[in-house]
């Protein structure tokens, strides 16, 4: 350290300083968490906090062994792994095998997390790669998903997600009525979370009321979430040729507003700039859409942030700010020589 | 290396000092695709040395004649010629392994492996010597390829060379006999090999240095002298 001190140290932005700290802003975004956990477990039973329990845990010790075997000092006081472990947990669906969850958050820390250095050198969401591993290797397990308050009654009864419901809507002919034949949840259900699907990502409400917290406490930038959000919304606008039903629909479906608000905004892996995270939220907007509409899966939210998680060093290269008074180089330079 | 050669040196160096793609990180494309199960990588391992050995022995035999201006599509002659050869003996005689490999069979005609030996050491020594390089690299790939076969037939499948290990029960990890699941066994094994190599102050198998970055331009360490630090190690 006394060797840097001593001379002058040109680092990229932010510089700001603030009393904030890993563990403040990680213990922000658990209590944003909670309204949804709470909805969870009111949905869909005990069961749902039995899996964010076992996820929370088995992150936390997969995070103290790595760091341990890597012989790194111990990282797991800053709470960003309980962070990965509840957002794990949250993109399963309720009847997930324990054993799985405990995969998935072995992918997650470990070989999204660990491997590339801990926290702040991810190259993209632990959480995510996480359930697109148990996605690409257990398909019939993740797309099991159970209805809501069926814990009340004796027999586990399964339901589908309204984004697999509507798969046939996309190309019908008449919007309107291919929704109502649809048998989807009323709007109102989807907003409350009375739905199929996975247990964090059911309740919009228990999510804006995280969102709105996460804002106020200036935790994350509104930003991202809404200029994905409006991204959506308008390519879906364009899809369904002016259902405003049908943009209502898709914006309450599948992961949109859990990956909007506690995903994509993801400090480690999300644009520094104003102008880079509008080009980061468009880009995840779009390709949700595009996954959406056209893809084989009915839900593209995690895929599009992965992409775009990965496309964040690119543009934030392009958006980087010039320093005031700096003359364009390198390519006049290079021009005069010739 | 110039100065004492022995046959045991060079047939051990591609096993493990040297190893094609754990170490120089060649081949990697058939490696990540046929990798799925212990059969199919025990096939392309084999088939792969076989126009190994053959090749290093012709182009080291002929290495005074080829002008050097034209070498690599002289050996890529040579080489194209061995592989056909092995494809239609694997298809006459194997046609399940041929099925297996698909179009990764004539494609080890553009397989680094045997075009970096020709170049790196075939082309400089003498036809003994060569032959027992392109054993040694051959048994090196192999075994590399078997290696990540069988981690990834036993987690993805749940079976070894065709065996079922895993009781019913446990699903087996589909990712791993999909492309991402080879990425995920090739980095670890690279990882793996690198603290090994480490350990024993061997270089690490690496892309060094900031032009590999894409923050490069933006980065404030570009130039610095612990980036510089870094790109000696």
């Amino acid at each position: 350290m006394s060797e840097i001190t001593k001379k002058l140290v040109v680092s990229a932005s932010p510089h700001f300083r603030a009393k904030d700290t890993t563990t403040k802003i990680m213990l922000d975004v658990i209590i944003a968490m909670i309204p949804a956990l709470v909805a969870a477990v009111i949905l869909f039973g005990v069961r749902s906090l039995v899996l964010t329990v076992v996820s929370v845990i088995s992150c936390v010790v997969f995070e103290y062994l790595s760091r341990k075997v890597m012989k790194r000092h111990n990282t797991i006081g800053d709470l960003s792994a309980v962070v990965t472990g509840m957002l794990l947990a949250f993109n399963l669906p309720s009847t997930m095998p324990v054993w799985m969850v405990i995969i998935g958050a072995f992918v997650a820390i470990v070989i999204a997390k660990q491997f590339f250095g801990g926290i702040g050198n991810n190259f993209v969401n632990p959480a995510l790669i996480g359930r697109i591993v148990l996605m690409a290797s257990y398909p019939t397990q993740i797309g099991n998903f159970e209805a809501p308050f069926a814990y009340k009654t004796v027999d586990a009864v399964t339901t589908a997600t309204p984004l697999a419901q509507m798969t046939g809507v996309y190309s019908a002919e008449n919007l309107g009525t291919a929704i109502d034949n649809a048998n989807l949840p009323s709007l109102l259900d989807m907003f409350f979370g009375v739905k199929g699907g996975c247990l964090g990502e059911v309740c919009i409400l228990a999510l804006l009321i995280g969102f709105v917290y996460l804002v106020i406490r200036k935790v994350i930038s509104p930003v991202i979430p809404l200029v994905y959000m409006g991204t959506v919304a308008v390519a879906m606008l364009i899809a369904g040729k002016g259902n405003f039903e049908f943009v209502a629909y898709q914006l309450m479906a599948g992961g949109l507003v859990l990956g909007a608000v506690f995903m994509a905004t993801d400090y480690t892996t999300s644009p520094v700039s104003f102008k880079g995270k509008i080009i980061y939220a468009i880009g995840c907007g779009l390709l949700t859409s595009l996954i959406r509409i056209f893809g084989s899966l009915p839900e593209g939210v995690s895929f599009s942030i992965i992409i775009m998680n990965i496309l964040v060093p690119h543009i934030e290269h392009l958006t980087t700010a010039r320093p005031f008074g700096e003359v364009k180089e390198k390519k006049n330079k290079k021009e005069e020589v010739k | 290396m110039a100065e004492k050669k022995s046959l045991a040196k060079e047939f051990s160096k591609g096993l493990i000092k040297e190893n094609p793609v754990l170490r120089l990180v060649l081949g990697t494309c058939p490696t990540l695709a046929v990798s799925t199960s212990v059969e199919s990588a025990i096939g392309m391992g084999l088939a792969a040395t076989v126009v190994l050995v053959c090749s290093n022995i012709v182009i080291s035999a002929m290495r005074k004649v080829i002008p050097s201006k034209v070498r690599i599509p002289a050996y890529i002659v040579i080489i194209a010629g061995f592989v056909t050869l092995v494809q239609m003996l694997v298809k006459a005689f194997l046609p399940q392994i041929d099925e297996m490999l698909g179009v990764y069979l004539p494609l080890i005609v553009v397989n680094c492996i045997i075009l970096g030996r020709a170049e790196a050491f075939a082309s400089k020594n003498t036809v003994l010597y060569s032959a027992v390089d392109g054993v040694g690299m051959g048994v090196g790939f192999t075994a590399a390829l078997l290696l990540m076969g069988g981690i990834r037939e036993l987690l993805g499948a749940g079976s070894i060379a065709g065996f079922t290990v895993f009781p019913e029960a446990i699903p087996p990890m589909t990712i791993f006999v999909l492309a991402p699941g080879g990425f995920f066994v090739f980095g670890i094994l690279i990882a793996l090999a690198n603290k090994v190599a480490e350990r024993n102050g061997k270089p690490k198998a690496e892309l060094k240095g900031c032009s590999a970055c894409p923050m490069a331009s933006t980065c404030s360490l570009v130039g610095s002298k612990e980036a510089c630090k870094e790109e000696t190690k």
